[in-house]
């Protein structure tokens, strides 16, 4: 075993210790703070797909955590106020069926991806950088344009979604769905980093003309890898929204696309963990220095500042060295 | 004469007022060693560029394996078997030798969009890639991070990547550039057996070994090629003399 393997051991295991322990004592605030981590780094899981295998430097994955949330607060609202969506050509109705939701987000976020880095990846660099960010402003101003939906207001849900055999209303029990999801993408994403299609795609990374004159076109590649990403981090959206029960056109601001990028950023870019470990620090600073100052964000670009020029690998990379590459 | 595996016809190429290539021709028969040479600057590497697909030709064509391929892209023409090694190692760096031989076999084998089975695992690949590696010798540094070799180990998992895709042509370019004289012996040794597998288009500055390779030479100066023959020939030629070798005729 790795360092790195003990050290991702050890954070998976602490965010579920965490939240069992303040079960036990009784502090509920603190399971929704350890479920803020776990969702949060869901969100970051997913841009790491495009960030640390691809590359791709996306500041617009805003777009699907916010198409995420609003999947969810649509259908929620509408489940709520027993009207349909629509009624022609056919019939849709709101539903507050977690999986239900859930599938939809994945769907509508992987589609917005599709567009998106159809049209993004055709740039790269600071072009890529601009363009992905403009299309989460794109996003962002249509939602606070939007009255359907609350407009800036937003969108309040006010029943918690729910999920077959749970009572989600339960801290606990909400915090375990956030976690063995947030599980079930870190598995996915370790599967994909070794599997072909993470070769091909780390190596375009690395060597795109190379990656070319074997055969593969890097572009195929980064879409996919983009799509794959939109929709994790839209999944993560749908459970903030959830978790929140609340959604508002804040989610699909570019502030929301900075903070997912600080999480990689913080817990080692491209490293499995470092969204875990990220989100983890961030949400931590954010309780500690937020109840000591409201200019913890002051702190917090201080440590970004130390991180980028003295440790460039983050959490994981100071704690577990470079990585090993196994085989 | 059995027809060329590979061949330019009449390529123009121009940037601004510059002619880089300037209606070029030349081929590439079954079993020979094509040497491209010319002097900084004579628009060999935008040749290059334009036969394996980086650059399209503003007029002109180019044929692979009897087939008009100028406008597939580099990947197209990658899978109908051009091999290709590059003048600056362009290999990951930050992963092993093995795995950069196995993009190789991934892309041979055409089906890189699989998501989940480790790649490391599959045992044909692993092979297409061990044998690619065995090859060149560099099986003993499979577990190597590439960024760890020496610059002659990374010259030769160059070839080696361009190997694991069993190519009908090659395309080198300066495959001896900054090699000691034992790699460039070395080296010289095995594209010269190599030649019996797919033919090579070589370009190269190093001129012991392209007068101990080629079949032919063609001399490429200012965009145009000025002469193209054998060893002897060239070495004869009056023209390559003053504009190339640098010699009063």
């Amino acid at each position: 075993m790795t360092r790195e393997t003990i050290l991702n051991a050890a954070l998976g295991l602490g965010l579920l210790a965490f939240p069992l322990w303040a079960y036990f004592a009784d502090e509920p605030f603190m399971i929704t703070l350890a479920t803020r981590v776990a969702i949060l780094a869901l969100a970051g899981v997913g841009l790491n797909i495009a960030l640390g295998l691809g590359g791709l430097v996306s500041l617009g994955h805003a777009a699907f955590f916010g198409i995420g949330g609003y999947a969810m607060g649509i259908l929620a609202s509408h489940a709520q106020s027993y009207s349909p969506l629509m009624e022609t050509p056919f019939l849709i109705e709101g539903t507050k069926s977690m999986p239900v939701i859930w599938l939809t987000a994945i769907v509508a976020s992987g589609l917005a991806a599709l567009v998106i880095g159809a049209l993004s990846l055709r740039t790269s660099g600071v072009y890529f950088i601009m363009i992905t960010l403009a299309f989460g402003q794109m996003l962002f101003y249509f939602a606070i344009s939007w009255p359907a939906y609350g407009g800036e207001d937003g969108l309040s849900i006010y029943v918690r979604n729910s999920f077959p055999g749970l009572n989600t209303l339960d801290p606990i029990q909400f915090f375990l769905i956030a976690y063995v999801l947030l599980m079930a993408a870190l598995r996915f994403s370790a599967r994909l980093a070794g599997s072909p299609f993470g070769l091909a795609l780390n190596a375009a990374r690395q060597t795109a003309e190379r990656v070319e004159t074997v055969g593969i076109v890097p572009y195929r590649l980064r879409l996919t890898a983009f799509v794959l990403s939109g929709m994790i981090t839209g999944l993560a959206g749908a459970l903030f929204a959830d978790l929140n029960r609340f959604v508002s056109p804040t989610m699909f601001s570019w502030q929301t696309s900075g903070e997912i990028m600080i999480f990689i950023i913080l817990g080692g870019t491209a490293r499995l963990f470092g969204p875990v470990a990220g989100a983890a620090l961030f949400i931590t600073l954010e309780h500690v220095l937020g109840g000591l100052s409201e200019f913890w964000h002051i702190y917090l670009g201080l440590l970004l500042l130390v991180v980028v020029l003295y440790a460039r690998g983050g959490i994981i990379g100071t704690l577990a060295g470079q990585e090993v590459k196994h085989d | 004469m059995t027809d060329p595996v590979l061949y330019v016809r009449n390529i123009t190429k121009s940037f601004g007022a510059l002619k880089a290539s300037d209606d070029v021709s030349l081929d590439l028969r079954p079993g020979e060693i094509h040497a491209l040479i010319g002097p900084n600057g004579a628009g060999k590497s935008t040749l290059i560029q334009q036969i394996s697909g980086g650059l399209q030709p503003d007029s002109g064509t180019v044929h692979f394996l009897g087939q008009d391929v100028t406008a597939l892209g580099t990947a197209q023409r990658a899978r109908m078997g051009l091999g290709r090694t590059f003048q600056i190692s362009a290999l990951a760096m930050e992963d092993t030798v093995l795995q950069n031989a196995m993009l190789g076999a991934l892309g041979a084998s055409g089906r890189p969009f699989r998501f989940f089975r480790p790649v490391l695992q599959e045992k044909a690949l692993r092979q297409v890639a061990e044998t690619a590696l065995d090859r060149v010798g560099l099986l003993d540094h499979a577990a190597i991070r590439t960024s760890d070799l020496s610059h002659g180990q990374r010259r030769q998992l160059e070839v080696a990547v361009a190997l694991t895709l069993s190519p009908r042509a090659f395309i080198m370019d300066e495959p001896m550039a900054g090699l000691g004289a034992s790699g460039s012996r070395r080296l010289t040794a095995f594209l010269d057996e190599l030649r019996h597998e797919a033919p090579i288009l070589l370009v190269e500055h190093d001129m012991d070994a392209v007068f101990a390779l080629a079949d032919r030479i063609s001399v490429l100066v200012y965009g145009k090629v000025i002469a193209t023959g054998s060893v002897d020939e060239i070495r004869n030629h009056a023209e390559v003399r003053r504009a190339y070798l640098g010699e009063d005729a």
